[in-house]
């Protein structure tokens, strides 16, 4: 018993629901701060991050569209950790997505009809993340090596290796600038406001498009996965206690390779939102350091789907509308909404639990004092 | 302070004004989130005593013991040593106020010399040369006085136990300890070791100092101690002088209720051989071989006891069974298959064969402490396919078969929805019991089944176990208790240094027998006998 955790059993919506606000809360303070320090007016720059990233339409378009590669990367992080393992490559899963993407396009999208390239297109970007994620994951399950390291280095060689391919071989012939030759129109993923406008509903024009509904299906896919199958179990004990794992018959090397494919695979579908469904050719730097944003959303969103499509709206809302704020405020840079993001990062991931024990204090204080409700003694059957 | 305000254990006496007792808890209280560890505990030590603690698992024992050894502090109360309150709110301050700790597991680094480990933490300077050297001279009279006797260059983790459990004592007595507290101290220890250590306890306490024994062991308790108290839920039930009390008083305060103890069933006919064990060894990743050559059978409806002193390779021929550890060499034939390094097992093959293990280690290995009871419940047979429906979980099945288990078995609460960690340690060793048996095993490897768990549930298990046993299941059972080993035995095999050297009948075993047999040094004993084994 005294081995048993001090923590109080906070009803759940206190622990998921009032506990990140009020890291949120402290990080905007924090945030707020800054902006004070550099002369403009908090209030202000809240106002136009507001603007920017719910104001309009278009604006509310973008701030999804970045959602989307969040939730991606994020669920990839996610599915990793529960099985213990750190993915830090989805940079480079997502990267490599691309290029699957990219050489799917370029062998069929003259040959093929449309339909059958969207498919292929969204294969081609899991199958090549998962591929790429599969060698950090061989490695540590047959030779020790760890994964954090193979998996940050595997970015270098990811960035390394399509620099090269662009540069050299899939490069658009007679152009300078290092990108492929535009894809055909029928292997674009449908814009949201094409597809909204089939049903009668006029928006604006954004890269919004059908691949938020593919990281919703995902979400729904992971969670299902994780809390509903035996591979979801075996992945998720083998992760909470690999011993137990072996004593359970649980291959743990097979998984570990297997969860790392799946979460490659996951990271490598931003690759569907960024090329086909808005860049449309397959270019230089388009992850644009939303794998790294996906180590964020995950600790954020704990982990859980639920959490990972929050944490991805919030960090949607800052990239687009401190884009916003940036062009506005001139005195903020585009660094300094980084700044946000990383205090926002601090205060929710590493500081999550900072303000747990006062919260649990100040529960127990309210239940005692209004609520009437006895804090048992009697708990000697959960010691 | 005024004597007649507080519970003393030696107060009990009656000696009027005596000196204030060396550690004084007045009202402690501490909660952890809902569990109130301890409720206003008020106790007195008196100086040069040696005072036991007895409760059942989550009692509060260690709690009261770490809010005296500075781990926590208690939400209210106060802590008087000689009579002086004091506030202790690390293991530094508790070293000042001249209080020393023998934790269950040593606190020693393995690859430091004695003399380095009874220095670490208590340098002076920043060479370590000069401290070192003031410190043999030290330790050598602290040695002789106790008749403690330790070689101090050895190096701490190639000792036996038994010694380097006095290299922690040393320890304590060196930064100048008045009180020492012990918790579980013969858990590791064969027979003979423990009986050493109490004849240092004496020697201890002849020289004043004063002693807090911290055990579940009823025995202990009666063999050494002046005076007892008993906490159960939090509270401290009744303080006894130890000549005043017994061992079946003792228990009952502990459990609240009559227990009884070491029934055994009939004797019957076993049946046939269901395990056969040839020549086999298992080395460990350093190439030592942790079982080494061992050979036994078990027949249906018996149960054999591996009784030995901890670490002598019975968790490695536990683990092996269960095809858990790989075979170096020899077999084993278990269901009519024959396993051998070229025809390894695993625990998916055994499980499928009708072999159940339920591991030593449950915490680590038995169940997975973040997984809800319903999940843990399932551990092993998660792709049974009565569990699933199509690819996906049918969760009120799942539910409901946990919610099974814990009726046959009475697991409280019965809350499938409840974390495991949040069980207490019986409890949970029953969930583990119940899944592995559900499926009514032709063999049952049992590892430890009563480790940490309280009086009322051991009485609980041991039914069961021998339930199974007389409807045929052959039982493999690996146990330092030696009381657990006799009460349950059909036969008993002792582990020594992975062999196993000597096989007693569970009927006519003794416990000196068996004492002397886990230390190698009965009769007969083969020669690879190491002197301190013979300690």
């Amino acid at each position: 018993m005294s081995s048993s955790a001090p923590y109080v059993p906070l009803p759940r919506w206190v622990d998921v629901g009032v506990l990140p606000a009020i890291n949120l809360c402290m990080a905007l303070i924090a945030s707020g701060l800054i902006v004070l320090l550099v002369g403009e007016n908090p209030l202000e720059a809240v106002r136009w991050l507001l603007i920017g990233a719910f104001g309009y339409e278009e604006a509310l378009g973008y701030t999804l569209y970045y959602t989307t590669n969040f939730i991606f990367t994020g669920l990839a992080v996610a599915v990793a950790f529960h099985a213990g393992l750190f993915n830090i490559g989805g940079e480079g899963q997502a990267y490599i997505g691309g290029l699957g993407v990219g050489l799917a396009f370029l062998a069929f999208d003259s040959i093929l009809p449309g339909w059958l390239l969207v498919p292929i297109g969204i294969v081609a970007a899991g199958l090549f993340g998962a591929g790429w994620a599969f060698i950090p994951a061989w490695l540590q399950a047959y030779r020790g090596s760890h994964i954090v390291i193979t998996t940050i280095m595997f970015n270098f060689i990811a960035s390394a290796l399509m620099v090269y391919l662009l540069v050299n071989v899939l490069i658009m012939p007679g152009q300078m600038s290092p990108e492929t030759r535009p894809f055909a129109e029928a292997a674009l993923l449908p814009q949201m406001h094409e597809v909204l406008g089939w049903f009668g509903i006029e928006t604006a024009r954004s890269p919004l498009n059908l691949s938020l509904v593919l990281a919703l299906l995902a979400s729904v896919g992971v969670w299902a996965f994780l809390w509903r199958t035996p591979w979801g179990y075996e992945l998720r004990a083998a992760g909470q206690n690999p011993r137990a794992a072996v004593y359970a018959g649980i291959r743990t090397r097979r998984l570990i390779v297997t969860t790392m494919c799946i979460s490659g695979m996951l990271a490598g579908l931003v690759a569907v939102n960024e090329i086909m469904g808005v860049q449309h050719r397959l270019i230089l730097n388009f992850t644009a350091g939303t794998g790294f944003a996906g180590i964020a959303v995950a600790l954020m969103g704990r982990n859980h789907p639920v959490g990972i499509i929050l944490a991805s709206f919030l960090f949607g809302v800052l990239y687009q509308g401190g884009a916003e704020l940036a062009f506005e405020l001139p005195r903020i840079s585009r660094e300094m909404t980084t700044a946000i993001q990383g205090l926002i990062i601090l205060f929710s991931g590493a500081l999550a639990y900072m303000m747990r024990g006062t919260l649990e204090r100040a529960w127990r204080w309210l239940a005692l004092r209004f609520g009437g409700v006895a804090v048992p003694a009697e708990g000697e059957d959960h010691g | 302070m005024t004597e007649g305000e507080t519970v003393t254990g030696g107060g009990v006496a009656g000696a009027a004004p005596s000196p204030p007792p060396a550690i004084e808890f007045r009202d402690i209280s501490k909660a952890f989130g809902q569990v109130q560890a301890n409720r206003a505990v008020s106790l007195g030590v008196p100086k040069g005593e040696i005072h036991g603690i007895v409760g059942e698992n989550g009692a509060g024992k260690s709690t009261l013991m770490s809010i005296l050894y500075g781990v926590y502090e208690a939400d209210s109360g106060e802590v008087l040593v000689n009579g002086k309150p004091v506030r202790i709110r690390s293991s530094r301050d508790a070293i000042d106020c001249g209080i020393g700790m023998v934790h269950q597991h040593f606190m020693l680094v393995d690859n430091f010399t004695v003399l380095e480990n009874v220095v670490l933490g208590a340098e002076e300077g920043a060479l370590i040369e000069s401290s070192i050297e003031k410190a043999r001279a030290e330790l050598a009279r602290l040695e002789e006085e106790y008749d403690l006797r330790v070689d101090q260059d050895a190096v701490a983790g190639d000792l036996p136990v038994g010694q380097q459990q006095r290299v922690e004592i040393l320890k304590a007595l060196f930064r100048g300890a008045e009180v020492l507290v012990l918790d579980e101290p013969t858990g590791v220890l064969t027979p003979q070791e423990a009986k050493q250590l109490f004849r240092i306890l004496d020697a201890l306490k002849e020289h004043g100092t004063t002693i807090i024994l911290i055990t579940h062991k009823l025995r202990e308790i009666m063999a050494v101690t002046n005076s007892v108290s008993v906490m159960r839920g939090g509270e401290i039930v009744a303080v006894r002088r130890t000549q005043d009390t017994s061992e079946e008083e003792l228990a009952e305060l502990m459990v609240g209720r009559k227990v009884r103890t070491g029934e055994r069933g009939e004797a019957r006919e076993a049946g046939d051989v269901a395990l056969k064990v040839g020549g086999l060894t298992v080395r460990d990743a350093q190439d030592v071989a942790r079982v080494d050559n061992v050979s036994f059978e078990v027949k249906a409806g018996e149960i054999v006891c591996i009784a030995g002193v901890s670490g002598n390779g019975q968790s490695e021929l536990l683990q092996a069974l269960a095809g858990i550890m790989p075979l170096n060499n020899g077999e084993f034939e278990a269901m009519g298959r024959s396993f051998s390094p070229d025809h390894p097992a695993n625990p998916k093959l055994m499980r499928e064969l009708g072999i159940a293990h339920v591991p030593e280690d449950r915490i680590r290995m038995g169940l997975i402490t973040d997984f809800v009871a319903s999940e843990s419940a399932i551990l092993g047979y998660q792709r049974d396919p009565s569990f699933l429906n199509h690819m996906l979980y049918r969760m009120d099945y799942l539910f409901g078969h946990c919610r099974k288990l814990m009726e046959n078995f009475d697991v409280r609460p019965r809350d499938p929805s409840l974390r495991s960690a949040n069980f207490s340690g019986g409890n949970q060793q029953k969930l583990i019991l119940a899944r592995e048996l559900e499926r009514r095993p032709d063999i049952l490897l049992v590892g430890q089944p009563t480790r940490g768990v309280d009086i009322g549930a051991i009485e609980f298990i041991h039914r069961q176990l021998r339930e199974y046993r007389d409807a045929g299941c052959a039982i493999l059972l690996v146990s330092v208790e030696l009381d657990e080993v006799m009460s349950l035995a059909d036969r008993i095999l002792v582990m020594f240094e992975g062999r196993i050297v000597g096989e007693v009948d569970g009927r006519t075993a003794d416990e000196r027998t068996l004492g002397l047999m886990m230390a190698n040094a009965h009769e007969g004993a083969t020669d690879r006998v190491t002197e301190e084994a013979r300690l």
